[in-house]
Parts: C-alpha cells; sequence; structure tokens
C-alpha cells in the first residue's frame, strides 16, 4: 500500500483551475522531487496533502485513509506530515530550542525535558550546535531553514514536505541545506520536495514529476528524466533551469 | 496672580479629601485609566478575536459592536450607561462604576481593531507553520501569533492608554470626583484664580500622558529585537 495515493485532485480559486487532476502514488521511503514553471500549482498540490489547503474534488490517502476521513484529526494528521516552507518561517519571539519544542511539547503531550532532549539531538542532526538559545534572527538563513527542518521533525512524522526549501538561501547557504535533505532521503524518510535542485533530485530522488498549468505532464526516474525528456515543455522547462 | 490658591489645594487636585475623605483628583482619574485600560484590554481582545474567526456567530456580533462604539462619542457613551443603568439594573449604579463601564466598552471596540489589525499584519507564514505541525488553531493563536503581535500592538495600546487617561476628564459631566471635577469645584470655590487652577490641570495630565508616551517609547525600542520579518 502506498503511503500517500492522490486521485483526480481538482482545486480551483474561485475560476482558475490551479490543479486539473492530480493522480500521484508515493511509496513509504520514496522521495519524490517535484518541479515545474513559476504558477504551475507545485505549492498547491503539496499543501493539499496536508490540508493546509483545501480541494474540489478528487481524493488523498494518507497510509490508506482518506484524510478527508470523518474520523481523521487534522491536527494529528499535520503532526505525521512535516513540512518546510520557502521563507522558513520560524518562530521569531522563541529561541530556536522552544522553536523546536513547542509542537512535540503541546501535539503530542510530551514533558518539555524529553522534547529538549529531542530537540538538542535533531539540531544536532541538522549541524546546528551551540544556538540553541538563540533566536532565529542571529542566524544564517542556512541555519535558520535547518532548524525549520528540526522542527518539523521533531513531532517524529512520517512524511516531510518540502516547499522550495532553497529557493530563499544565498547560494552558499544552499548546500548546507541540502546535504541535511539528502541525509533524511537516506535515511529512509518519505519526501515530497518541491525544488528546482536538479543535482539534489539526481543524487536522492527516486523520481521526478514535472507539473505545468497544473497538470503533471511527465514523471520519470531522474536519470531518464534528465536525459530523455518527452515533452516539449519538460525539454523547455529544462534548457532553462540547467 | 494668585498660586497660593493652587498650592492650598495641591493635595484636593492630587488625591481628592483621602484619606480622611474620598478619594477623587488625578489620583480618581489615574485609577479610572489604569481599570479602564485593564478590563477594555481582555474585552478589546475577545472581540477582536471574534472578529477575526470565521464562524459568523462570534464573527457578527463583534462587529456590531465595533462599528456602533466607533460611530458613537465618548460622551454619548457615558451618557447613555449613566441614564440607562437605571433602567436595566431597576436602581441607580454609582457614577464611578457607571463611568468605568462607560469607558471600558468605549476603549475595548478600539482596542480590538487593534488586536485585529496586529494579528492581520503578521506575516502569514507563522499561521501556516504552527498549523502545519499539528498546533491547533486556539494553541497557534496562544503559542505563536498573539505573543508576537501583542508586543507589536504595545504602542497603539498605549496611545490608547493615554487617550483614556485625558478622556477620564469627560466623567466629569456625572460627577465623578476626578481631577477636572477637583479643579471646577475650587474655582467655583474660590473664584479668584482660574488661570493658575487650569494651568495647573494641563501640566498635570501633560505630565502623567508624557511619562506614559516615554515608557511606551522605552518598551518599543526594547521589544523591537526580535520580530517576524517577512
Ligand atoms: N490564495 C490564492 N488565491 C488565488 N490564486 C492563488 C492563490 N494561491 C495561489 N494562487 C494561484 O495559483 C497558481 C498556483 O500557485 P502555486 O503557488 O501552487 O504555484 P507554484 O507552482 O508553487 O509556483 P512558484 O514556483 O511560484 O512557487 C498561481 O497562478 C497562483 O497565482
Ligand atoms: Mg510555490
Amino acid at each position: 500500500m502506498a503511503m500517500i495515493e492522490v486521485n483526480g485532485l481538482q482545486k480551483w480559486y474561485g475560476e482558475f483551475h490551479v490543479l486539473k487532476g492530480i493522480t500521484e502514488e508515493v511509496n513509504k521511503g520514496e522521495v519524490l522531487v517535484i518541479c515545474g514553471p513559476s504558477g504551475s500549482g507545485k505549492s498547491t498540490f503539496i499543501r493539499c496533502i496536508n490540508r493546509l489547503e483545501e480541494y474540489q474534488s478528487g481524493t488523498i490517502r494518507f497510509d490508506g485513509k482518506d484524510i478527508h476521513d470523518r474520523d481523521v484529526n487534522v491536527n494529528s494528521l499535520r503532526a505525521e506530515i512535516g513540512i518546510v516552507f520557502q521563507q522558513f518561517n520560524l518562530y521569531p519571539h522563541l529561541t530556536v530550542l522552544k522553536n523546536v519544542t513547542l509542537a512535540p511539547i503541546k501535539v503530542k503531550g510530551m514533558p518539555k525535558n524529553e522534547a529538549e532532549e529531542v530537540a538538542l539531538g535533531l539540531l544536532e542532526r541538522v549541524g546546528i550546535t551551540d544556538q540553541a538559545h538563540k533566536y532565529p534572527v542571529e542566524l544564517s538563513g542556512g541555519q535558520q531553514q535547518r532548524v525549520a527542518i528540526a522542527r518539523a521533525l521533531a513531532v517524529r512524522p512520517k512524511v516531510m514536505l518540502f516547499d522550495e526549501p532553497t529557493s530563499a538561501l544565498d547560494p552558499e547557504m544552499i548546500n548546507e541545506v541540502l546535504n541535511v535533505m539528502k541525509d533524511l532521503a537516506r535515511e529512509g524518510m518519505t519526501m515530497l520536495c518541491v525544488t528546482h535542485e536538479m543535482g539534489f533530485a539526481r543524487e536522492v530522488s527516486d523520481r521526478v514529476v514535472f507539473m505545468d498549468g497544473g497538470e503533471v505532464v511527465e514523471e520519470a526516474p531522474p536519470d531518464e528524466f534528465f536525459k530523455n525528456p518527452r515533452h516539449e515543455r519538460t525539454k523547455a522547462f529544462l534548457k532553462e533551469i540547467l | 496672580m494668585h498660586w497660593q490658591v493652587v498650592w492650598d489645594n495641591m493635595d484636593y487636585f492630587l488625591w481628592g479629601a483621602f484619606p480622611e475623605g474620598a478619594l477623587g483628583g488625578l489620583a480618581m482619574s489615574i485609577i479610572l485609566a489604569l481599570l479602564g485600560i485593564f478590563f477594555a484590554f481582555w474585552l478589546g481582545l475577545a472581540a477582536g478575536l471574534m472578529r477575526l474567526s470565521g464562524r459568523w456567530w462570534l464573527h457578527y456580533p463583534a462587529l456590531v459592536y465595533v462599528e456602533i462604539i466607533r460611530g458613537v462619542p465618548l460622551l454619548m457613551c457615558i451618557f447613555w450607561f449613566y441614564f440607562l443603568a437605571p433602567v436595566v439594573l431597576g436602581h441607580t449604579m454609582p457614577e464611578f462604576q457607571s463611568a468605568l463601564v462607560a469607558f471600558v466598552v468605549f476603549t475595548g471596540a478600539y482596542v480590538a481593531e487593534i488586536v485585529r489589525a496586529g494579528v492581520l499584519a503578521l506575516p502569514k507564514g507563522q499561521m501556516e507553520a504552527a498549523r502545519g505541525s499539528g498546533l491547533s488553531h486556539v494553541q497557534a493563536m496562544c503559542f505563536v501569533i498573539l505573543p508576537q503581535s501583542l508586543r507589536n500592538m504595545i504602542p497603539s495600546f498605549v496611545n490608547q492608554f493615554v487617550s483614556l487617561t485625558k478622556d477620564t476628564s469627560l466623567a466629569y459631566i456625572i460627577g465623578v470626583n476626578e481631577l477636572t471635577r477637583a479643579a471646577t469645584q475650587v474655582n467655583n470655590r474660590t473664584m479668584n484664580a482660574p488661570m493658575e487652577i487650569f494651568l495647573t490641570m494641563l501640566v498635570l495630565y501633560f505630565i502623567v500622558c508624557y511619562v506614559l508616551t516615554s515608557f511606551s517609547r522605552r518598551l518599543e525600542r526594547h521589544l523591537a529585537r526580535y520580530q517576524a520579518r517577512n
């Protein structure tokens, strides 16, 4: 059974048809890279998976269960699906440590000292040591994004969603974030990554999905995707970003 | 000049007949303002959050309250509660309580607008990150949104507080023994020093408001350090 099954997903913003029937399966441990031109609906798509966006038709199943099932609690669902944003969105009024421990304490009811222990372990894993008591503004962009990854991991999600996690970063900080993501992929995390980092896609993804105009135009394992793109739109897109 | 009148009555201006008699004067003005802002804060917080809610039965009562009050002069509110209380309660409400209720209801509407604007001014990503990690709407509000937006609202709150402090002088109209009334009483009794008395009033109100605003400026600088950036 696939971990995430998306079937005929459609969404409109008023008159505007953003997602025109997306069907996609992601198995446990798989890493999916989603790319495509701006406005193609990539963010909207992955944000539907943790119900940050509502959709009008189609179904999304997580662990075999429709995410809109009556007995699905939206907050517990989201605790199983971590999300990392382009703009980091760290809580500026809380220290790095408290950014990471907030959800485990409030959502999972974890005791504070246990949550802090977990958080410090995660911060070490993403390479943020000795900064736990600083505030987000005191960190560089790359460090902030790594804290955001640790924060998302703190509730022990089964899936991680990444929405262009490196697009807001200065070039010299992109790799430190990608390396954390690669480690995560190698450790077997199920991941859906909206990114235009093709090196990352080549190295760790199982499949690359190309979206345009609210549709999946093409998808293939990375080797094939980059060597033999079949659609004209994919070719044009690849030419532009490579 | 008759400054002696002012000196002789200074304690009356500052705290009325206290401790032998009733508290009044500037102390009364400040107490009215403090109690007013305290209750108005909670009322406004509730109304502001209700107005932000997507549920119509929370949204509309708050909307109606805020819009009506903002369209009514404060003096009207004061009269209104003063003359309404006996009708509703069956007995008269003391002037002080009646004025306080008017100040709270009036200021609460403005606080509600400050709260609403403050919450809306935060980057959308804050709520998304909070909800995305599994926090409920209420948890996200309590632990992520309000701690940040309340800090940003402090200057507006202080403005409102300063306004209220000055507006407590209107309570004079229904006979609350605050600073303006104390001044008028002394003036009516002595008759020979209106200029000195009202100049003193001016200085007293000014000092209180100036202390408040400079305190607010210090606080603002102190809190500006950890702000959400878009
Ligand atoms: N709240 C909204 N209301 C109306 N239209 C929206 C809204 N959010 C997004 N859109 C539109 O939906 C389309 C898809 O947006 P989306 O953010 O999913 O694109 P994207 O592929 O992630 O693009 P980008 O690479 O720029 O992030 C865009 O044309 C956008 O203008
Ligand atoms: Mg996007």
